[in-house]
Formats: structure tokens, C-alpha cells, sequence
């Protein structure tokens, strides 16, 4: 009588996993779906139309603060990795003391509201005005700061799987300055460390209201939240359009990660 | 002691790439320690110098300095006449290999190989064929499209000397490449370096501290003791006529037995036998080689045997003299067979020249 009882057990503990993964799947997905019925519907009528995916494509506010959202989250991956690979490598490689404290000081701004950083970022933000224009591209500057605790632990982690040392020595006896070191030698190793951060960073980037509505730069959330006083479908397909396109990256980059990867024994 | 090709011709024809190799009185230190205490050092063209010594001696410092990767606080590094010493390490043209592995992972093994000649701008079929050439050289020719992770750690240091020759460098420096493999590969692969050394005839500096290695491979040894050179001779000169107490002990098994020196010779257990230079006067401890111990059955004789350790084809017999002291000789396993704890023996030293130390 036992082995039945024990396969009753499995079942109901496969059932209950199914239950499990359809709950969370609900969950997260319940949201999107209502996201879509509500920016495909009219709501006199209650019939499908794809009239706001339409107007959200022609909308000229909206696709400005989409090319700007995109500009900013590329700047700010860039600005990113160009800031903190260098100095990592660096770190890691000449002045290992110093390792304590650029961890320290990248993982700073996780401790400090946004709200903070505006209050305090204002002043700054008078002088950039100033003396580079008012764009919302200066807001690359916040951006890089506010993705450095994420991009840094990534970095980290991928760092601390390699040989830095030895590996920059045989490049460099090789022939290798340290520019090459860093590009040939340890950024491919790094690659998916690299990625990763950088895919933190564009989530980031595209889903930061905050600081942006307060600093008065019209980027994508901030499009986003006006839209839904006027045009509430409208805003509801940015929404999701946002979202699939940050779902559509996550795949992207996942691919370039696992083409990168030289194959395993 | 075994013979090596290269005691019996130590004119064989080498390549033409070597370069003379010079160091002076180079310093380097850490904090209050001496890691180079005033090294000098000179390597003739397509020499191999082995520099050996116990662990924290200075080898690796002495090493990197040559490599540019590490600053000496004084002296000069100077390759084929040329003054290196303020040259960064991406421009002196050597080649190096590491203790730990140092495969580039994200790169196959050709593609490791080729990567100082893409530095050098080769073409891509130019790359090809010399990184080609060179794995064949090693014997790794069939392994080019692996990857590191596919390889044993003997494969791997052979990608990585392939890499380090492929830049036909003026010198090639060795960091105790093998001692992260277990000792079958180790002898395996000592032998297959010198093999290549001689055949690309590359001027090289090869760091160990395994003493057995280094008068293995090497055309001459330099021992190392805290930061300086001790001596520096052939493989043999060295073991047969070491210069002083260091080297005697830190260079094979030695016994230390009581001697009385007097007019150029000492009295070690009844025997007249020359001392070599450097020995202390009066009385004092000689070092002697086990083969130079001769031991015989004796029922006179003043000595017991201790322990007889079976070695194959010679066996290590200790024997114990009256006043304590220990003595190691070593006789062919033939004779040793009738030999048994406690029994007499009598004790000879062969009058080969030895070295005396102050007791
Ligand atoms: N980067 C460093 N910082 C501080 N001390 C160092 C450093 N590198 C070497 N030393 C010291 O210098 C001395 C010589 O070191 P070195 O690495 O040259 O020894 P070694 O002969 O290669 O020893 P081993 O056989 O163990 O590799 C040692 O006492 C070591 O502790
Ligand atoms: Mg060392």
C-alpha cells in the first residue's frame, strides 16, 4: 500500500508545483494582459481597436521621449562601462588596497534616496545647464551614478572568476599595452559580467521617474505618467510597449552572452 | 650522477637566436625585506641559467625584474648590450611562462599562440602557419581549435611555451612552470623544454626550486640564498666542488661528519682527502656525498647499520658511528641485500675532494 501513497505524494506534489508556476505566472502576467485589453479596447463600445498603439507610434512628445529614453539608457551603458571597467581592472590590478574603498564609493548611492540625489544635484545641475546646454542627455551624468552599485557587482562577481593578474602579465609580456590588455584580453573574459551590467543599466535607466520628472526632462516614464491624465490607452500601450521591449533586450543580450561563450568541456 | 647530452657536447650547435644577457647588482626590496640583495648575473647566447633556491630566496623578483613587470630599486638588466632597465615589459621582447596557468580563456589554443604575433601586426595566414609551427614544435599540433578548459595542466604550460616562443623573444624566462604538475609530467616535460631550448637556441632563465630540475635541464646553475647569488657552475661542478656551506647542503644529501683540516687536507673517519676552496681550518664538519661513503662488512668495524632503504637499482644504507652521529652511504642494491640492522660496519670516504665547514 505504500507505493501508491508515495505516488499520490509526487503527484500532488507535481500538481501543487503546476499551481505554484501558474500563480506567480498569474501574478506577473495578469497585469500585462490587463495592459493590453485596456490599450486595445474602446470604452464606449467595449471593440478591439489598435487605435492608441497607432497614436503612440505617430505621437511626436511620445516618440521624443522614447529616442530620449533609448539615447540615455545607451549613453548611460556606455559612460558605465568606459568609467568603471578601466577602474576596476585598474584597481584590481596596481592598487589592490584601493579595492575597499571604489567598492565603497560604488555602492554609495544604493544608500541615498532620489530624492536626496535631486536636492543635492540641483546646484550641480545649475552649472551643467550652464556650461553644456539643458538636454536631457545630461542626465547620463545621475544615471551612470545611480547604475553603479548594480553594474559594479556584476563586474565584480565576473572579475573575481579570473586570473587578472597573470593573465594581464602574459599579455603584457606578450607585447600588450594596457590598453589591449583591458580590450583583448579581459573584457572578453568579463564579457557576461559586462552584459549584465549593462542590461541593469537600461532597465534602470528606462523605468527612473524620479529623479527626471523632478529635474524637469521629459523621458519615457515621465511621458508615460503625463499621458495617463490625457490619454489614458495611450499611456497604458507605452507601458507595455516599454516593458516588451526591455523583455525583448533581456533575450538579446542572454543570446549575445551565451554566443561569446567559448564551449565548456 | 647521470649523464646529459649536453655534458658530452656542451658545443652542440644551438640556433642563432640567443642574445648575451647581463645583470648588475640589481636591488629590490619590500617593506624591510631584501628580496634582491645585489644579484649578478651573466648569460652567454642560447644559454640555459637555471637560478634555484628554497622559497622566498628572491627567484621570481629577480625573474620579473628581467621581465619588466617589476621595478628594482637599483641596477641594470641588459639584453644583447642593450640597457632594458627603464623599458616597459610590452617592449622588451621576451617570452614568459607562468607558474599559475595563463591561458587566455576566451581564445583556442592556436589562437593563444598567435596573439603576441597579431600584436606584431602578422598577417592572419602569416599567424596561422607560425602559431602552427610552434604547437607542432610541442607536439600539440592536433589541440589547435581546443580551449584551455579542455586541456591537462602539462598541455596547458606546453600552449603556454609555444605562446611565449612564438614571438621568437630574445630571452625567455621560466617561472617554475612546472610545478603544478604531478611529477611523472614534470620529468616528461623538463626534458621536453630543454629539448625545444636547444632546438630554437633562445637564451633562457629557467627559476626552480627543485634542485633535481635544475641540474636536469640547465647548462649552468645559479643558487640563490636570500637575495644574492651563491655560486653559479655547471650542473657538475657544482654538485662535485660546491663554493661554499649553502650550496654544499642545499645541493643533494649530504652528510656533515666530523674532519680535522690540515696543510689542504682534512681527516674524515680515517681517510686523507683534499679540501676543496673555501673550506674552514682546523677542525669542522666535511660534507660528504652518500657515494662517496664506502661501507664494508666488519666485525671490527666501529660503525651499526640503522636502516637500509631500497632505492632500485642502489640502495641508501644508514649506518650510526659511535659518538651518534648518523651517516647515509650509498652502495648498489646488489651488495646491500646482506645487509641488516645492527650489524658492524666499517667506514671509508672515497679522497674526493670535499668541504669543510666550522663546526
Ligand atoms: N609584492 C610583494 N610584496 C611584498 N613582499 C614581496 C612581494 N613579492 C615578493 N615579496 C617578498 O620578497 C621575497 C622574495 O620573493 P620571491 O617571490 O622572489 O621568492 P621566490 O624565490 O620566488 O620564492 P618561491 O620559491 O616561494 O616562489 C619574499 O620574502 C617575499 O615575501
Ligand atoms: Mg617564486
Amino acid at each position: 500500500m505504500s507505493a501508491p501513497g508515495a505516488g499520490a505524494g509526487a503527484v500532488a506534489w507535481r500538481i501543487s508545483r503546476v499551481l505554484l508556476l501558474l500563480a506567480f505566472a498569474g501574478f506577473f502576467l495578469l497585469p500585462l494582459v490587463a495592459l493590453l485589453d485596456f490599450s486595445t479596447k474602446v470604452p464606449s463600445t467595449g471593440d478591439r481597436t489598435a487605435q492608441p498603439w497607432r497614436d503612440l507610434l505617430a505621437d511626436e512628445q511620445m516618440s521624443s521621449a522614447i529616442t530620449t529614453s533609448l539615447l540615455l539608457a545607451g549613453l548611460t551603458v556606455v559612460g558605465m562601462v568606459l568609467l568603471l571597467v578601466p577602474t576596476m581592472v585598474w584597481v584590481r590590478l596596481r592598487v589592490p588596497r584601493a579595492n575597499r574603498l571604489v567598492e565603497f564609493l560604488c555602492l554609495l548611492p544604493l544608500t541615498i534616496p532620489a530624492l536626496v540625489i535631486v536636492v543635492g544635484i540641483k546646484n550641480v545641475y545649475a552649472w551643467v545647464d550652464y556650461l553644456i546646454g539643458d538636454s536631457a542627455l545630461t542626465l547620463t551624468f545621475v544615471y551612470v551614478v545611480l547604475v553603479l552599485p548594480y553594474a559594479y557587482r556584476s563586474l565584480d562577481a565576473a572579475l573575481s572568476g579570473l586570473d587578472t593578474t597573470t593573465l594581464s602579465e602574459a599579455a603584457r609580456s606578450l607585447g600588450a599595452g594596457w590598453g589591449t590588455v583591458i580590450v583583448r584580453v579581459i573584457v572578453p573574459n568579463i564579457w557576461s559580467g559586462v552584459l549584465s551590467a549593462a542590461f541593469i543599466s537600461v532597465a534602470l535607466v528606462l523605468g527612473e521617474y524620479t529623479i527626471s520628472s523632478l529635474l524637469h526632462y521629459d523621458t519615457l516614464p515621465v511621458a508615460i505618467v503625463m499621458l495617463s491624465k490625457s490619454d489614458a490607452p495611450m499611456s497604458m500601450a507605452a507601458a507595455l510597449g516599454s516593458l516588451i521591449f526591455a523583455a525583448l533586450l533581456l533575450l538579446v543580450l542572454g543570446a549575445l552572452d551565451r554566443r561569446r561563450r567559448p564551449t565548456g568541456r | 650522477m647521470t649523464i646529459r647530452p649536453h655534458d658530452l657536447d656542451p658545443d652542440a650547435d644551438r640556433g642563432a637566436g640567443g642574445l648575451a644577457v647581463e645583470l648588475t647588482g640589481l636591488r629590490r626590496h619590500y617593506g624591510d625585506v631584501h628580496a634582491l640583495a645585489g644579484l649578478d648575473l651573466h648569460l652567454d647566447p642560447g644559454e640555459l641559467v637555471v637560478l634555484l633556491g628554497s622559497s622566498g630566496c628572491g627567484k621570481t623578483t629577480a625573474l620579473r625584474i628581467v621581465a619588466g613587470l617589476e621595478r628594482q630599486d637599483a641596477g641594470t638588466v641588459r639584453v644583447g648590450g642593450r640597457d632594458l632597465s627603464h623599458v616597459p615589459a610590452n617592449k622588451r621582447d621576451m617570452g614568459m611562462v607562468f607558474q599559475a596557468y595563463s591561458l587566455f580563456p576566451h581564445l583556442t589554443v592556436l589562437d593563444n599562440v598567435a596573439f603576441g604575433l597579431k600584436l606584431r601586426g602578422q598577417s592572419r595566414a602569416q599567424r596561422r602557419q607560425r602559431a602552427g609551427d610552434v604547437l607542432d614544435l610541442v607536439g600539440l599540433g592536433e589541440q589547435k581549435a581546443r580551449y584551455a578548459n579542455q586541456l591537462s595542466g602539462g598541455q596547458q604550460q606546453r600552449v603556454a611555451l609555444a605562446r611565449a616562443l612564438a614571438i621568437e623573444p630574445s630571452v625567455l624566462l621560466l617561472d617554475e612552470p612546472l610545478s603544478a604538475l604531478d611529477a611523472k609530467v614534470r620529468v616528461q616535460l623538463r626534458e621536453e623544454i630543454r629539448r625545444v631550448q636547444v632546438e630554437v637556441g633562445t637564451t633562457t632563465l629557467f627559476v626552480t626550486h627543485d634542485q633535481e630540475e635544475a641540474l636536469a635541464v640547465a647548462d649552468r646553475v645559479g643558487v640563490m640564498n636570500e637575495g644574492r647569488l651563491e655560486q653559479i657552475a655547471t650542473p657538475a661542478q657544482l654538485y662535485a666542488a660546491p663554493a661554499t656551506p649553502f650550496v654544499g647542503e642545499f645541493v643533494g644529501l649530504s652528510n656533515r661528519l666530523p674532519a680535522t683540516v690540515e696543510g689542504g687536507h682534512a681527516h674524515v673517519l680515517g681517510t686523507r682527502v683534499p679540501v676543496l676552496p673555501g673550506s674552514a681550518s682546523g677542525s669542522g664538519l666535511a660534507l660528504v656525498r652518500p657515494e662517496s661513503v664506502q661501507l664494508t662488512l666488519d666485525e671490527q668495524g666501529s660503525a651499526r647499520v640503522a636502516t637500509v632503504a631500497f632505492l632500485g637499482p642502489l640502495s641508501r644504507v644508514t649506518a650510526t658511528l659511535p659518538d651518534g652521529t648518523d651517516v647515509v652511504a650509498q652502495v648498489r642494491s646488489a651488495d646491500a641485500v646482506e645487509l641488516t640492522a645492527g650489524q658492524r660496519v666499517r667506514l671509508q670516504v672515497s679522497p674526493a675532494p670535499v668541504l669543510v665547514v666550522g663546526a
